[in-house]
């Protein structure tokens, strides 16, 4: 589409650290301009005063389901839940049915994508074969085929021998390997965290150690690999620390945080809430402090969403039998909006968490409103105050811990390459 | 009180109303026609997916003596082994007019989930390791009529505190009719954070006990040896035991409860389990009243 | 002892009762209607009357309804141990978990323990009441007895009949009949000076 300009938002791009009200317009799918009081007459203007106009986000963690959970989520619906949230760019995990293990389940992925899905979507093949943490996957072929990045996220890889041989061999593609960082031992059949919460539930709990003993092995192996290490969502304050020191020792290590566990404690599973079941598990106060210092300082690059769609009867179970995880891709906006109010960010740091820092963090071409870039923005309501009903959620899945919350924040409009793929006036 | 979830969230009115209810009901059980016409017409249902036989029958019985009518499902017998969903059995039962649900689970959280789904009371008779509420008000109860108050008593609970429903609702309930509670156990079975719900832990049975005046003594259960929680039964036995050389270090009379079935010569010694001061048949008696005082509050409309 | 808390059921059942507009205040209205001195009397007649029947004075046990009937029937055993030197066992019975309007209606009182000292079983069994109004009380007091065995026979005695039966009850004995309307209350209670009064409100 040629001539699109949206005119008088306050326009944030962490990228050149611009936050001034501007206009943009787009030519052929691209930012073709930035400035105050744009010449000529373009075929389609957006009148956004008052509202924000950021860079696309970027989810590095989304389980999109497809192919074989449809009943749970589709790439279609997926990516409509993106989009309604903001996102311009999903990468969708492996623990797909048949898992995504394999170029041809990558290249179906990225095939329906180009026929179903609203936004930019990138595959994230298996670190392993059939996540079994035995074997690794052919990571050259599955590369060429268009995976981003490599993970057994859901499955850990247990066998430190296994772990780094992946990471190994990862390095040689100069794919990152991300690390779903929970020792299934330590873990054993804990389904909340451990602390004086699972003790007044009865729940068995698991303990931050879990996470962190996990983190600290990884991080070694980053070390004596030299491969790029990504930790998904970082939920222990201690894991935080060490990945900090990692840093600073400076091993390829970069992490993400999810919105639910900068916003939730423990506390919100005293009444089983299956939908405040994840893995890891939402911890203490203390920890979440540590979560907001450390995407604050750096140590954690970005947000990432953890989207886990499940179907409604498979949550509405005993909480011991309820599946892992919870939908996010909707509400990651105004939890990270939250966060900006306690005052351990600022709004544009919010914005560079979700959009350049992740597209960083992995090499996407992504997550910048500079002039030639690909024209994939956000429109957004800042003070919008919403209580999202399961109704007002896109994704086929409505476990959302954020169910029923006061929020405030939530985008009005999403562009990829200069389309409208979402409009909060008109519902679409 | 719409529900006895558990102990957590009774106000100290709410337990003495019910102790107090549950001491006119024993005389019942005592008489010629143990019945009484109250629950006339209502419907329980004990739903039982965990198998139990004294906490079933003690509601069963309980039922009866109002005049309730009780039916019991159990696992095995349910349909909830064909695959059917707890809320769907749920909605079921509320379906065919029941008055009132009793669930014992070995899932933390079941009864409050039913409780959320269906409109009638829901009474938990024991869920995983969160509460026991009926059992933690007999013995309280049953210490009451030692000593006529809680206030300022010292009751040591020994055990696996960790994995026992019957203690956390123990130590919230001796606690709030104000007693101090000890809780005495390996440290591989005592909880995280369990001083949050008020209660101090020690790690020797001779320091919990010293001048305790009651002690409750929980079921060691073996399965626990998988969870490598203690090296065996007989390191349990030897250091853990209550016989009567260790309770000599309690208060001279102190009352010895145990929540049944009892491991003789494992967690208990059989001198002590049958000597005087063990109340432990007191507490079955109890719980049968305290059973039909839950039942004859909840099925009232004054809620 | 005030009676506040306890009162005929029947009267609590029916909604017109509840909602007497003109209900005066409990202390403004209050009207001795027997006096210490005139219970005494009262029971010594009843106590007369008990033995006069043709029952074997060994044979006799008092059952007082709780709470009012319990001081009633300990006067009652006072004066039958004065005439007859006969020492009457005396049981209290709690009626809670039999009354209608428990059944139906799903109120919960704490019921208070129920002691029966002897077996009722071929027994005298005199039911013991302060006030009787509607009969409901003394209907569920039946039936809670002979739950206790199988007594030779039931006799009622009260210290007031104030009349407005809704159930065919007799009562056998009667201390002093007061006529009252419906929306009345009658109180057995104790003055300041610790004796004991029948009221009416």
């Amino acid at each position: 589409m040629s001539g699109l300009r949206i005119r008088k938002a306050r326009v944030l791009d962490p990228a050149s650290g611009r936050d001034e009200e501007l206009d943009l317009e787009v030519e052929g799918g691209r930012i073709s301009a930035l400035g105050r009081d744009l010449p000529g007459r373009p075929e389609h203007v957006v009148e956004a005063d008052g509202l924000w106009l950021a860079p696309g986000f970027v989810d590095l963690h989304s389980h999109l389901r497809e192919p074989g959970q449809e009943y749970k989520e589709d790439i279609a619906s997926g990516s409509l839940a993106a989009a309604a949230g903001g996102f311009t760019t999903v990468c969708c995990m492996a623990n797909t049915d048949p898992v995504n293990d394999s170029p041809a389940i990558t290249e179906y992925i990225r095939r329906r994508a180009r026929e179903s899905a609203r936004v930019r979507v990138r595959p994230i093949a298996a670190a392993t074969q059939g996540l079994r943490g035995e074997i690794m996957t052919e990571m050259i072929s599955l590369t060429k085929a268009g995976a981003v990045a490599f993970s057994d996220d859901g499955e850990v890889i247990r066998d430190a021998a296994v772990m780094r041989r992946v990471l190994e061999y990862a390095r040689g593609v100069d794919r990152p390997v991300i690390a779903h960082c929970e020792d299934p031992d330590l873990r054993g059949a804990g389904v909340m965290h451990e602390g004086g919460c699972s003790t007044a539930c009865g729940l068995t709990g698991s303990p931050a150690e879990a996470e962190s003993v996990m983190v600290a092995r990884d991080l070694e192996l980053a070390r004596l690999s030299g491969a790029h290490l990504h930790i998904a969502h970082v939920s222990a304050g201690r894991s935080v620390e060490l990945i900090r020191e990692a840093k600073e020792r400076g091993v390829r290590v970069t992490a993400e945080v999810t919105p639910h566990h900068l916003t939730f404690t423990d506390e919100i599973v005293r009444n089983y809430d299956t939908n405040a079941k994840m893995a890891p598990p939402l911890r203490s106060a203390r920890d979440r402090e540590a979560l907001r210092e450390g995407l604050a300082d750096g140590t954690l690059d970005c947000v990432a969403t953890d989207h886990a769609p499940h179907a409604a009867y498979e949550k509405d179970v005993e909480f011991t039998a309820a599946p892992f995880g919870v939908v996010g891709l909707e509400t990651a906006l105004p939890a990270l909006l939250a966060v900006v109010r306690s005052g351990a960010l600022s709004e544009l740091e919010a914005v560079a968490k979700l959009s350049h820092a992740p597209a960083r963090a992995f090499g996407l071409r992504a997550g910048t409103l500079e002039v030639g870039a690909l024209a994939d923005f956000v429109l957004i309501a800042p003070e919008l105050a919403w209580k999202p009903e399961p109704s007002d959620l896109r994704s086929r899945s409505k476990n959302s811990p954020f169910l029923r919350r006061e929020l405030v924040g939530r985008v009005v409009g999403t562009f990829v390459a200069g389309e409208r793929v979402f409009d909060l006036g008109t519902g679409s | 009180m719409r529900h006895l979830l558990g102990i957590e969230g009774l106000s100290r009115e709410e337990i003495l109303r019910l102790l107090d209810t549950a001491e006119a009901m024993l005389e019942i059980s005592q008489r010629e026609v143990k019945r009484v016409p109250t629950l006339r017409g209502k419907t329980i249902v004990n739903l039982f997916l965990e198998p139990s036989t004294r906490t079933r029958v003690s509601f069963e019985i309980a039922a009866k003596r109002l005049s309730a009518d009780a039916i019991n499902l159990q696992a095995s017998g349910s349909s909830l082994s064909k695959k059917e969903t707890l809320a769907d059995m749920a909605s079921n039962l509320e379906a065919m007019n029941v008055d009132l649900l009793v669930v014992r689970d070995r899932t933390a959280g079941v009864p409050k989930m039913l409780a959320d789904r269906v409109r009638i009371p829901v009474v938990n008779a024991g869920d995983g390791a969160h509460e026991h509420p009926t059992q933690a008000l007999l013995d309280a109860l049953t210490l009451r009529q030692s000593f006529g108050s809680l206030e300022g008593r010292v009751v040591a609970i020994v055990g696996d505190i960790a994995h026992s429903r019957v203690a956390r609702s123990d130590l919230l309930v001796f606690s709030a009719l104000g007693a101090e509670v000890r809780v005495a156990g390996p440290p591989t079975m005592i909880p995280p954070g369990i001083e949050a719900l008020g209660v101090k832990p020690y790690f020797s049975l001779e320091d919990a006990l010293a001048g305790a005046d009651a002690v409750v003594v929980l079921r060691i259960q073996q399965e626990r040896l998988e969870g490598a929680l203690f090296p065996g039964e007989r390191e349990y036995a030897q250091n853990w035991s209550l016989t009567r050389r260790t309770l000599a270090l309690a208060k001279p009379e102190a009352a010895v409860l145990h929540p049944g079935p009892i491991n003789r010569g494992v967690e208990i010694a059989s001198e002590v389990a049958d000597a005087e001061p063990s109340r432990i048949l007191d507490q079955v008696t109890n719980g049968v009243a305290v059973r039909m005082a839950v039942l004859y509050q909840l099925t009232g409309s004054e809620q | 002892m005030s009676r506040e808390a306890r009162s005929e059921p029947a009267a609590e059942a029916r909604p017109n009762s509840a909602s007497v507009p003109s209900s005066p205040s409990p202390a403004a209205a209050a009207r001795v209607v027997l006096d210490a001195t005139g219970i005494q009397r009262a029971l010594m007649r009843v106590a007369h009357e008990i033995l006069e029947r043709d029952v074997l004075p060994e044979k006799l046990v008092l059952i007082a309804v709780a709470q009012g009937g319990i001081p009633v029937a300990e006067l009652l055993a006072e004066r039958l141990r004065e005439i007859a030197e006969i020492e009457v066992p005396l049981g209290t019975l709690d009626v809670t978990l039999y009354r209608d309007d428990v059944i139906a209606s799903g109120r919960r009182p704490i019921p208070s323990p129920t002691r029966i000292p002897v077996s009722v079983t071929g027994r005298s069994v005199v039911l013991v009441e302060d006030v009787v109004f509607t009969g409901r009380t003394v209907r569920a007091a039946m039936d809670a007895v002979i739950d206790f065995g199988r007594p030779a026979e039931i006799r009622v005695a009260t210290l007031v009949d104030r009349g407005h039966r809704e159930l065919p009850i007799r009562v056998d004995f009667v201390g002093k009949n007061i006529p009252t309307a419906r929306n009345q209350t009658v109180l057995l209670q104790r003055n300041s000076a610790g004796q004991l009064e029948v009221v009416v409100q």
